[in-house]
């Protein structure tokens, strides 16, 4: 026991003298959490338009300024010819151009008719999309106001009501996300390196042959990996639980039980590559782009799991983070119990359980045979 | 000049030497691009929604069947008679949205009052949740404009006001069926473009001070601007074949348009990738080990990549981080490689971005030579 402890504080020693590794391993959750948060949106807002009047009257102008003060959108030119429209375009500055027809005033006083032709940059389809869903809405609004008197014919109300994210908060999405990413990457990259670093500069032989059994070694590198991925997950949940508000409505027990079990299954992949690699570069390649890749992006993290070909969603069935993920939501978000997550849960441990049996199998105490 | 050709050599000798890196170089962007543009889609689809029709008259059986069949949503039907049992399928993730007819829905719509439309959605995307519901609104209103006739009969709606009404159409320029992928594959190709340029580059560098290698290049008469631009011109031309190899890909593939001069676009890359293996170069400079430089790449890419605009637009970016956005390489690229591949931008066009992008890469890239010291 007491060999064990001093050789977890080598581990110690090991991870602590190289103060940039760490600092980036805690510095990437927070960058992260801080980017999701309060940089990057998908709202539309100020987006710059260019209006092409041809009528230039009281309403045109009416609809230009609602459009203006809706703070969507923000007026960058007056287009006067229609080879403009192009060239407004091209210079990646204006992303909707917005044309009223000649006599717009004379049509709609006239015939009770008069047209609009919403031009978007449809090059990013979904910010199209929001920008002319935004401009029909205000035209729709300014239609209301000037038929105050004649009522449009029925209407139907949509009352939309958001479950369990009332302000549409990003921050319910990344908390979880950056979770899962940050211990992986922990548990997963370092554990493998560290051990496979052993390996390639021949310093395993010298544990190999000391009195330590194997399963003391790879106990001892994996002991520091499992504290730090702990305070880092328990860091994660304070920054998201006092920074971005995100609630925490189930049993912080049973959550913390999820990510202890989490963190053990990516261990055991971590044990599982540094036994089929033999060198740095080898396991560094392999944890990248077998997890980190999936982990970010078929993980229903960002991008969701239901828009994509079916067999990526079979691929992303096979992804531990996205179990994870669920169970993470549905405790801290719905504050369901096991009685709902039981399955995903199983999934975890049978595939800990799994990698486990498979390390174990190929762990080797002879270096060449 | 004869020096660098050397080192050049040398390089390409020592990289496709390792049985890796061809694979990595050429098989995995392949992957890469395949995965990530399919994955990497905020394109909703296949959204599941349940109806709970508490009216059950034609008005409301045929707004069911616009949106069931509308190519956004997926209809999982009914379990249960009452909204509890409903609410337990959301709970348990087998529905999105929860789309909620009051009973006497069309009877308030015949008597020209407005009826409400209660839609429950699950919002723990926040995105998603915005998206589902424009979308339902947007049915709704083309739904009403065609039954108005079945309406009129009934309505009370007098003759003699007349209504002052907008059409508003919409055009989706560049890309008309809004076809997300789309945008995605210049988006990939600046990742990928990044990735080898830089990663690679700054690795190799940290690799010959970790095995000691570097030692014996010192001792050589090379001079330090030799051996440093020895070392990036390799890999940027591995790029550049992995940009041209992923253009084509993006073509065959996904049919991305390439409108404007690929001459064009093949010189901002070379600029940009200056600029990025400068950036690397200094993070290896200050790297002792590949792990270390590894992390630090990996960290700043991580960073610039989700600031550049990649999914998100800048514009929705605060004030500060659109000016902060200014020193992020990746935005750049990121901004011009669209701008010619899907709206045929001419030079005149990306100036403002070029010029920037071109005198940043010249400091960058004298400070990563300053940085860069030969004794050990």
């Amino acid at each position: 026991m007491k060999a064990f402890i001093g050789f977890v504080r080598k581990e110690f020693y090991h991870i602590v003298r190289d103060y940039r590794t760490l600092l980036v391993l805690f510095g990437m959750p927070v960058a992260q959490m801080l980017i999701f948060g309060f940089v990057i949106s998908t709202e539309i807002r100020n987006v710059n338009i260019a209006i092409y009047d041809q009528s230039n009257d009281v309403y045109t102008r009416q609809i230009t300024d609602r459009l203006i003060s809706s703070g969507y959108f923000r007026l960058y030119q007056r287009i006067r010819s229609p080879e403009q429209i192009r060239q407004a375009f091209r210079s990646g500055k204006v992303k909707e151009v917005v044309v009223y027809e000649p006599d717009f005033a004379g049509k709609l006083l006239r015939n009770g008719l008069a047209n609009v032709q919403i031009i978007a940059d449809a090059s990013d389809a979904n910010q199209a999309h929001m920008m002319v869903g935004y401009t029909s809405e205000i035209l729709f609004s300014c239609m209301a106001a000037w038929n105050k008197n004649a009522p449009l014919p029925a209407t139907i109300q949509v009352k939309p009501r958001m479950l369990y994210n009332e302000n549409l908060s990003s921050a319910y999405m990344f908390v979880p996300g950056t979770m899962a990413m940050i211990l992986m990457l922990i548990c997963t990259l370092m554990t493998s390196i560290s051990i496979v670093r052993e390996k390639e500069t021949g310093s395993m032989e010298v544990l190999l042959a000391s009195p330590l059994r194997p399963f003391q070694i790879i106990g001892g590198k994996v002991v520091p990996y499992i504290i730090l991925s702990l305070v880092n997950a328990i860091s994660v949940i304070f920054l998201g639980v006092f920074v971005f508000g995100v609630p925490v409505h189930g049993s912080l027990l049973l959550l913390l039980f999820e990510c202890l079990l989490y963190i053990s299954l990516a261990l055991s992949i971590g044990i599982f590559i540094s036994t089929v690699t033999s060198s740095q570069q080898l396991a560094l390649f392999l944890s990248m782009l077998i997890l980190m890749l999936p982990t970010i992006l078929l993980s229903g993290f960002i991008f969701p799991v239901e828009s994509m070909p079916a067999i990526l969603q079979w691929i992303c069935h096979l992804m531990p983070p996205k179990y994870f993920i669920t169970i993470l939501k549905d405790i801290m978000l719905k504050g369901t119990g096991i009685d709902t997550v039981w399955l995903e849960t199983l999934v975890l441990l049978g595939m800990t359980v799994l990698f486990f049996a498979i390390s174990i199998r190929r762990f080797q105490i002879r270096l060449h045979q | 000049m004869q020096r660098i050709l050397f080192i050049i050599r040398k390089e390409f000798l020592q990289i496709f030497r390792n049985r890796f890196m061809v694979p990595i170089i050429f098989v995995v962007p392949l992957v890469q691009l395949i995965i990530l543009v399919n994955a990497a889609t905020l394109e909703m689809k296949n959204i599941r929604i349940t109806i709970v029709d508490n009216d059950n008259s034609s008005l409301s059986r045929g707004l069911s069947d616009h949106i069931v069949h509308s190519p956004f949503f997926i209809h999982v039907p009914q379990k249960g008679n009452n909204l509890n049992q409903v609410m337990r399928s959301m709970e348990k993730d087998k529905t999105d949205v929860i789309l909620i007819f009051p009973d006497r829905f069309s009877r308030t719509l015949h008597q020209n009052r407005p009826a409400d439309l209660q839609l429950l959605i699950n919002a723990i995307n926040g995105m998603k949740a915005g998206i589902t519901s424009s979308y339902i609104a947007q049915i709704v209103r083309n739904y009403l404009a065609s039954a108005v006739n079945e309406l009129a009969g009934s309505s009370s709606a007098q003759p003699g006001i007349r209504v002052q009404q907008i059409s508003a159409s919409p055009l989706y320029w560049y890309n008309p069926e809004l076809n997300y992928k789309i945008f995605m594959v210049p988006a990939i190709l600046v990742i990928l473009v990044t990735l080898t340029g830089a990663l690679l580059a700054g690795l190799n560098l940290v690799r010959e001070k970790e095995m000691g290698t570097i030692e014996q290049i010192n001792v050589t008469p090379i001079g330090k601007f030799e051996f440093l631009a020895g070392k990036l011109i390799p890999f940027l031309i591995i790029a550049l074949a992995e940009l041209a190899f992923g253009l084509a890909m993006g073509k065959i593939l996904f049919h991305i348009p390439i409108l404007g001069s690929l001459l064009l676009l093949v010189g901002v890359v070379v600029v940009y990738l200056i600029l990025v293996q400068s950036f690397s170069l200094l993070i290896s400079t200050v790297s002792n080990t590949q792990q270390q430089a590894m992390f630090l790449i990996f960290f700043f890419m991580l960073i610039f990549i989700m600031t550049s605009g990649i999914f998100t637009p800048v514009e929705s970016m605060p004030e500060l981080a659109q000016k902060l956005d200014w020193l992020n390489p990746v935005f750049y690229l990121m901004k011009m490689i669209r701008m010619i591949l899907l709206k045929g931008s001419i030079l005149r066009d990306i100036l403002p971005y070029l010029i920037p992008m071109s005198f940043y890469a010249a400091v960058m890239f004298l400070i990563a030579v300053r940085a860069y010291r030969k004794t050990a």
